[in-house]
């Protein structure tokens, strides 16, 4: 029998908000343990929490994204357990009755486009983060300390329909949502510092079978390519349990890095549960629908309406619209440089070929660089007025790169001027006629192709610095005098 | 001096015939005289209290922004956070804790210039009609010894009662400001929900917790209100909308107010004696030009079981933080966390407590939460619509605070469903988060007993009025217990 592949996956992502999701203080990250805490994020008695508007606005800018439908009113509700890194021992997170529903993202996998459902999106507290002495975990450890800076980060729960058909297809999933989220700019979804994170539940089924077969719950999958090994580890786990006429036990699986297999954690059994319900400090969520409309209007140009406007528009080719846009803030760097009125075809080769190769050497984003937008914008003038040569612009952009000073002034510095005076080119010109009589005479016998070798020994003797464009007329004019 | 209300206060302050220290000193003098027979403080502050009086003369000499509670001394229930002061809320599990901030309505009573003498004593985390379940010593009645204050603002009730604060504030879950308001015999105001910010108040029931008033006659009530209400943002549940100057509801005329009587408060379950209070009650009511009718609310039937669902369960989930990993007391020397979390919750919290963690867990567990919880939802909201339609017809609500009057200590303490079920009368009021008052209405072998009016969401000028109506034409909150 053939079996088909079912994953849906439960994804985490760490709103960019200033502040946390309850109350005022920071969520900024790396500050000393303890630090950006207050009487709400810590759970003293008698506090109450108060929703934070960005966090739902940047929820919202999500759902739409993913073209869901905003819920007219959600709640927020408690999930109650135990853990010293959860200060009032219950989340507040959206269980009924969730912020946005029924949404879906298109991914192209193997050149098929395939449209994953979105079930819900919702928001939610992070917990804080323990630090233990003597073991890995709580348990046999000497000593165990909380920091509760990240307690009450902002979250958003993004969960898929079991739409996904196999592990290369969870992981681009995953891939085009992280670009999607950094893109929108709700999250800086880096998977490797947990600002997105994600869970999949998968099972199998005889293909064309329409009720789905029992599922388990992966756990720790914490880089694209351990989400595609731990969910491709299940799957054989799967098969093989299954052809062996056995049943597969509902459970929460741990995803193992090393050994790349997974191990049973707990099972339905011994699961949770929560004792979830509405949490009455809050009262329900509804966005005005005029809100809503204004977030809409300001989410901006996606990745698929950038990529059409840079080929249709711009005269960029597909590739070229893909790696720029591959890295928003590539794309953002290029547009910077359009809004300066750069030629966009020439913005973009150099962005694409000498300053990604800079960066890639150097292990650096196009963030990190002191190179702006409006450096490369007047380099790219400087090139279209005769002013550098593009050889010259080569040299200038690595020393710019370098130590990060401006173009004119790497140009001055270095005497790398063009020389586009006239009388100094005719006379370097007459020498270069004068001491090539060969081509000269097959030029004059109407072999005029030969001229490009006389405007090189100019540009030789000039170390590059003359204009070409001078260079070739006044060549022409010399050539036809006798 | 002690023995005078805040508005007399007021005046002998304003004339500058008396000083707030002079008036601080007289109520520590009298505190500390009974005090060792009534309990009814948790903490006693005197030392802040004497310097926030003298800070009151100032603001009083320089008249800097006097209000009708600048050096007046209240008591804070001890549920309520005070920044730097033990805040226990009667629980072995918060003996120590001194929270990092004040609750809103500490702050605002702060600000308005009241002196804050001490904290006072409740039922654990609130849990209770009588104060015996504190899990740090009981309290007694001020009119009898023998016999329990209410609960759970036991505590700031008895205090207001014996004169050991001119006024105070309590917090009503399902009756825990009327009750021990009618028990011994002062006045008792809960809230309509929303009014009064909840921000600070250690939650028991957040969907139910209201802050109000406990103080010896209406005017001081209202002078309490004005400083307690209005919108807070650190609570998201407050209400944003104006509030009217209280003070100014206060009118001696009732005529044509049209006043129901619930039918189901004067049947089975209640103390004859109490009964015929009411009957008077309501001819005085009538003689002032009030309208009488009789208003059936049949859903009361199952406001006690609906209440005991939804509370714990609420309860449940607002106690998981008590834990011993933060603050408040831990277990000492467990070997791992789940024993320090059990060693700690166990040896932290008395019996009631544990009672109501277990109820409120079972209700909201996977399998029973539709059949408990969520179906107690849906009677809360069949009673508050019984309200409504009760309200169609009348301004006001009447019926007795209570069963019976003040019970002995010990008599109802091992058998919980009747302390659950002699609430019947102030339950279905927080269900529906209406306000209601409860003032002395009369006496049972010296013992006070309460008469309860209900009105409809925010119309606590209303309430108000008919309380200040009746308080005038009548004399029973000028009888005093002998201890004073
Ligand atoms: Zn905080």
């Amino acid at each position: 029998m053939k079996y088909e592949t079912v994953i849906g996956l439960e994804t985490h992502a760490q709103l960019l908000t200033a502040s946390k999701m309850f109350c005022s203080c920071s969520t900024k990250f790396g500050n000393r343990p303890n630090t950006n805490i207050c009487p709400i994020c810590t759970g003293q008695p008698g506090v109450l929490p108060v929703v934070n508007k960005k966090a739902i606005e940047l929820a919202i800018k999500t759902a739409l994204v993913l073209n869901c439908q905003i819920a007219p009113q959600s709640i927020f509700a408690r999930k109650n357990y135990f853990y010293p890194d959860l200060p009032k021992n219950y989340q507040v997170s959206q269980y009924e009755l969730p912020l946005a529903i029924n949404g879906y993202l298109e991914i192209v996998v193997n050149g098929e486009r395939r449209k994953i459902g979105i079930t819900r999106v919702h928001l939610e507290e992070d917990a804080g983060k323990l630090v233990h002495k003597g073991a890995a975990r709580i348990m046999g450890s000497s000593e165990s300390l909380v920091d509760y800076n990240r307690t009450g980060t902002p979250l958003m729960e993004i969960v898929t329909e079991p739409d996904i058909r196999s592990p290369l297809e969870a992981k681009v999933f995953m891939e085009t949502l992280q670009h999607l989220l950094q893109f929108i700019q709700v999250c800086d979804a880096k998977m490797e510092e947990g600002s997105l994170r994600c869970d999949g539940n998968i099972s199998i089924r005889p293909l064309g079978a329409t009720k789905l077969g029992t599922k388990t719950e992966v756990k720790n999958m914490n880089t694209f390519r351990g989400i595609q090994k731990a969910l491709e580890a299940e799957e054989v786990r799967h098969r093989e349990v299954i052809a062996a006429g056995e049943k597969i036990m509902q459970e929460t699986r741990y995803f193992d890095e090393i050994t790349e297999t997974t191990k049973a954690m707990r099972s339905k059994e011994e699961a949770h549960d929560y004792r979830y319900f509405p949490e009455p400090d809050l009262v329900p969520l509804e966005p005005e629908a005029d809100w809503v409309e204004s977030i809409k209007l300001n989410i901006g140009e996606l990745p698929e309406q950038k990529k059409s406007r840079y080929i249709a528009a711009l005269g960029l080719s597909a590739e070229d619209a893909e790696v720029l846009l591959a890295t928003p803030a590539l794309a953002k760097y290029f547009e910077a440089c359009l809004e300066l009125k750069a030629p966009a075809k020439a913005a973009a080769n150099w962005l694409i070929g000498d300053i990604t190769a800079y960066l890639n050497e150097h292990e650096k984003t196009i963030t990190e660089i002191n190179f702006l937008p409006a450096q490369l914008a007047e380099m790219l003038e400087m090139i279209e007025n005769g002013a550098i040569s593009g050889k010259i612009a080569k040299i200038v952009l690595t020393e710019a790169l370098a130590i990060g000073k401006e173009i004119k002034e790497i140009v001055k510095e270095k005497g790398l001027t063009q020389v586009s005076d006239e009388g100094e080119l005719v006379k370097i010109i007459k020498e270069v006629i004068a001491n090539n009589p060969g081509p000269v005479t097959q030029y004059r016998q109407g072999k005029t192709g030969i001229i490009g070798f006389l405007v090189g020994q100019v540009m030789k003797a000039t170390q590059g610095r003359a204009n070409p464009r001078l260079v070739n007329q006044l060549l022409g004019k010399e050539l036809s005098k006798n | 001096m002690h023995k005078k209300t805040a508005h007399e206060l007021n005046k002998l302050l304003a004339k500058k015939e008396s000083s707030s220290q002079e008036l601080t000193t007289a109520v520590f003098a009298h505190l500390e005289k009974v005090e060792p027979k009534i309990q009814a403080f948790v903490t006693v502050t005197k030392e802040e209290a004497l310097k926030q009086a003298k800070a009151a003369d100032e603001r009083l000499k320089n008249n800097d922004n006097v209000t009708p509670l600048t050096g007046i001394p209240i008591a804070i229930k001890d549920n309520m956070c005070t920044k730097g002061i033990l805040t226990t809320c009667s629980s072995k599990i918060l003996s120590n804790y001194k929270p990092p901030y004040d609750a809103t309505v500490v702050e605002k009573l702060k600000a308005a210039g009241a002196v804050v003498v001490g904290k006072t004593n409740l039922d654990e985390f609130a849990m209770g009609s009588s104060t015996e379940n504190s899990g740090l010593h009981k309290t007694y009645n001020p009119w009898d010894l023998n016999c329990v204050p209410g609960g759970s603002s036991g505590g700031s009730a008895a205090a207001v009662a014996a004169n050991e604060a001119v006024m105070a504030t309590g917090s009503d879950t399902g009756g825990s400001i009327r009750q021990p308001a009618a028990f011994c015999g002062v006045v008792g105001l809960k809230p309509t929900y929303g009014l009064v910010s909840r921000y600070g108040l250690v939650a028991f029931a957040s969907s139910l917790d209201q802050i109000g008033p406990l103080t010896k006659d209406v005017t001081d009530t209202a002078i309490m209100l004005n400083v307690l209400a209005g919108h807070d943002k650190k609570d998201s549940t407050s209400v944003d909308r104006p509030v009217p100057d209280y003070q100014k509801s206060l009118v001696n005329d009732i005529k044509n107010l049209r006043i129901g009587i619930i039918k189901e408060l004067l049947g089975e379950g209640i103390e004859p004696k109490v009964k015929e209070s009411i009957q008077q009650t309501m001819k005085k009511f009538e003689e002032l030009g009030a309208k009488i009718m009789e208003v059936s609310l049949p859903t009361f039937a199952y406001a006690v079981a609906t209440y005991y669902l939804i509370a714990p369960a609420e309860a449940s989930s607002n106690l998981g933080r008590y834990d011993g990993v933060k603050y408040g007391q831990r277990s000492p020397n467990s070997p791992d966390l789940l024993t320090m979390y059990n060693n700690t919750r166990a040896e932290g919290f008395g019996p009631e407590v544990k009672r109501r963690i277990l109820i409120g867990t079972y209700a909201l567990s996977a399998g029973y939460y539709d059949a408990f919880y969520l179906k107690a939802l849906k009677v809360r909201t069949v009673i508050k619509n019984d309200f409504e339609r009760a309200f169609q017809n009348c301004d006001l609500l009447l019926s007795p605070t209570t069963t019976s009057a003040a019970f002995k200590v010990g008599e109802k303490s091992n058998d919980p469903l009747a302390m659950y079920l002699s609430d019947i009368a102030t339950i279905p009021v927080n269900l529906a988060g209406l306000p209601a008052i409860s003032l002395p209405c009369g006496f049972i072998d010296n013992l006070p007993i309460g008469l309860q009016l209900i009105g409809k969401a925010f119309a606590e000028e209303t309430l108000l009025r008919a309380a200040f109506t009746y308080e005038q034409n009548t004399d029973w909150h000028k009888r005093k217990p002998s201890i004073i």
